[in-house]
């Protein structure tokens, strides 16, 4: 299963503050953790709102709004994307994030259209690459 | 916290530190059997303890010291009990290392110890079956019943078979260690090999009527990238790693709307999984860079690249495929390779160019019984206008075929040749 992780910015991350030292040194230990791990599939920081726009709907009106956007509570700063077995082991992974201060990190399952169905196909007909299971001599 | 909601963090905390649990403690013991032991001491420990006293935070020290203690009173009871004497000194040096504070702090160590246990798990002394069951029971962190079921084997087989390749890792005395420059190159062939043997399993499964296990493709997954985080420098992790993140890419795109069987050339490309392919292609990309001349995992992963940079079957570079199916051809001597080469020379030069390749495997002895090989023929009959011949092919193909879904479409392929 695949999960996002969604990083809420702040007054620090909209001005465009690095992280301190300390906080960034724990994220990278953290972040080796998640890929030693196999569980982290990508991950990035997000510029500040500032340099972002929304684009309003109404109609077949579109109206651009140009950043930085006030609603701290909207603001996302950054995200992971995780492949887990289950939420339960994505919490666990989560619960080890050096976050603090009261920050809720929310996480979402991806939709993903592979809650595979049962049929499949053999493709060596077509251009198959599945050499796997009696390739001799592979020293 | 509920009950069960514990129980279910318990296994996701179990998922999360098995492998370190049990590599951290074989470093210990020296005994593979007996460092899981201790582990599931420790894990029945935290499912007797942690729904009243809540997850600590944190649980693999927590597990770590449990499984220690357990390991202590393990070797004073031994002796006393067998030998009512002093301590031997490799018990006693055992000893003090369990008594020792907490190694976890140390993350290096542990990763090691991981890369250890790999290494020991996929032991070329162990048969391929003992060494995939025990792989992804002490690394994969799955139990016997799902090993079972993704196998569709019985549970005591599974069991005798993790029972067994223990006994064998412990009479071959195999070193808890990671192998050294001059024989590293064929051990992590064999750790390699289990890593795509569980992928395929779980890819295109080999019997029974499920096509896929798409849960082995994602352990296999996450296998393949523990590997490439431990060993960084070693192209081929980063080459296998690639040839199944691409492949792995194309699954959802492999079934129609009423759940029927795609093939690649009928595949929406549009549903190929793009994070996937990213990931794949930025990984051969990192191979190819390390690579002295490619190994088969790269070339493999070269070959399903072309794929995925494709706007579609006729559009792939064929000639290209060829060429790496060459050099794959040269390096591993496979008649399978053979079989896949000429599927790719059929696309490039042509059904009788293909044939050619084809109908120079007819006496193959690998490939006796073999159905993809009347299978593949058939289409190039078909393709050369000969249906008759073609009809006939298929048809054997789906006598040999032991998948439900796959003999479906063989009988089905075999039908639209007829007059």
């Amino acid at each position: 299963m695949r999960f996002m992780v969604f990083v809420p910015g702040n007054a620090e991350s909209e001005a465009g503050v690095m992280p301190s030292t300390d906080l960034l040194e724990e994220m990278t230990k953290y972040n080796e953790e998640l890929v030693k791990a196999g569980v982290m599939l990508a991950g990035d920081g997000l510029h500040p709102t500032s340099k972002g726009a929304k684009v309003r709907f109404e109609g077949k009106e579109r109206t651009v709004i140009d950043g930085p956007f006030t609603e701290a509570k909207e603001i996302v700063a950054g995200y992971w994307i995780w492949e887990c077995a289950s939420r339960d082991e994505a919490v666990e992974w989560l619960k080890r994030a050096p976050f603090d201060g009261g920050v809720e990190i929310e996480l979402r399952q991806v939709f993903e259209m592979e809650d595979f169905s049962d049929e499949m196909t053999p493709e060596l007909r077509a251009a198959n690459e599945r050499l796997g299971e009696q390739i001799e001599g592979r020293q | 916290m509920a009950a069960t909601a514990t129980h279910r963090a318990i296994d996701a905390v179990w998922r999360i530190e098995s492998a370190r649990l049990i590599a951290g403690l074989t470093r210990i013991v020296r005994d593979v059997a007996v460092a899981e032991d201790l582990a599931q001491d420790a894990l029945v420990a935290a499912l007797e303890q942690w729904p009243g006293s809540g997850i600590p935070d944190n649980p693999g020290a927590w597990l770590m010291a449990i499984a220690k203690r357990r390991g202590i009173d393990e070797l004073r009871r031994r002796v006393t009990l067998e030998r009512k004497q002093e301590l031997l000194g490799r018990d006693l040096q055992t000893l003090q290392q369990l008594d020792q504070p907490d190694v976890l702090a140390q993350v290096d160590e542990v990763q090691d110890d991981v890369l250890r246990l790999v290494f020991m798990t996929c032991h070329p002394v162990l048969a391929r079956e003992a060494r995939v069951a025990l792989t992804l029971r002490l690394l994969g962190g799955l139990s016997t019943p799902e090993i079972a079921r993704a196998f569709l084997v019985s549970e005591g087989t599974v069991a005798q078979r993790i029972v067994r390749a223990k006994r064998t890792l412990a009479q071959a005395r195999v070193p808890f260690e990671v192998p050294g420059r001059d024989e590293l190159a064929e051990r992590l062939s064999a750790v390699l090999e289990v890593v795509y043997l569980i992928f395929n399993e779980g890819y295109a499964a080999t019997a029974g009527e499920h096509w896929t296990r798409p849960a082995l493709c994602a352990d296999a997954l996450r296998l393949g990238r523990i590997l490439a985080a431990l060993m960084p420098r070693e192209p081929e992790v980063h080459g296998l790693l690639a040839l199944m993140e691409l492949q792995a890419s194309r699954l959802r795109a492999r079934v129609g709307p009423h759940g029927e069987p795609l093939r690649l050339a009928d595949q929406d490309r549009a549903r190929w999984d793009q994070l996937l392919v990213q990931r794949g292609l930025a990984g051969l990309r990192r191979a190819e860079e390390l690579s002295h001349g490619l190994g088969p995992y790269t070339l493999q992963a070269a070959i399903a690249a072309c794929h995925a940079r494709a706007p579609s079957v006729d559009g792939a570079d064929w000639p290209r495929i060829v060429a790496l199916y060459d050099g794959l051809a040269a390096l591993t001597g496979s008649p399978v390779v053979e079989l896949n080469r000429a599927v790719a020379v059929t696309m490039a030069f042509g059904p009788e160019a293909g044939l050619e390749v084809v109908d120079a495997l007819a006496d193959e002895p690998a490939l006796r019984g073999y159905h993809l090989l009347p299978s593949v023929r058939g289409d190039i009959l078909a393709r050369l206008g000969r249906p008759a011949e073609a009809r006939e092919a298929f048809v054997l193909a789906a006598d040999l075929c032991a998948n439900d879904r796959e003999r479906e479409l063989l009988l089905a392929r075999a039908v639209a040749c007829e007059p």
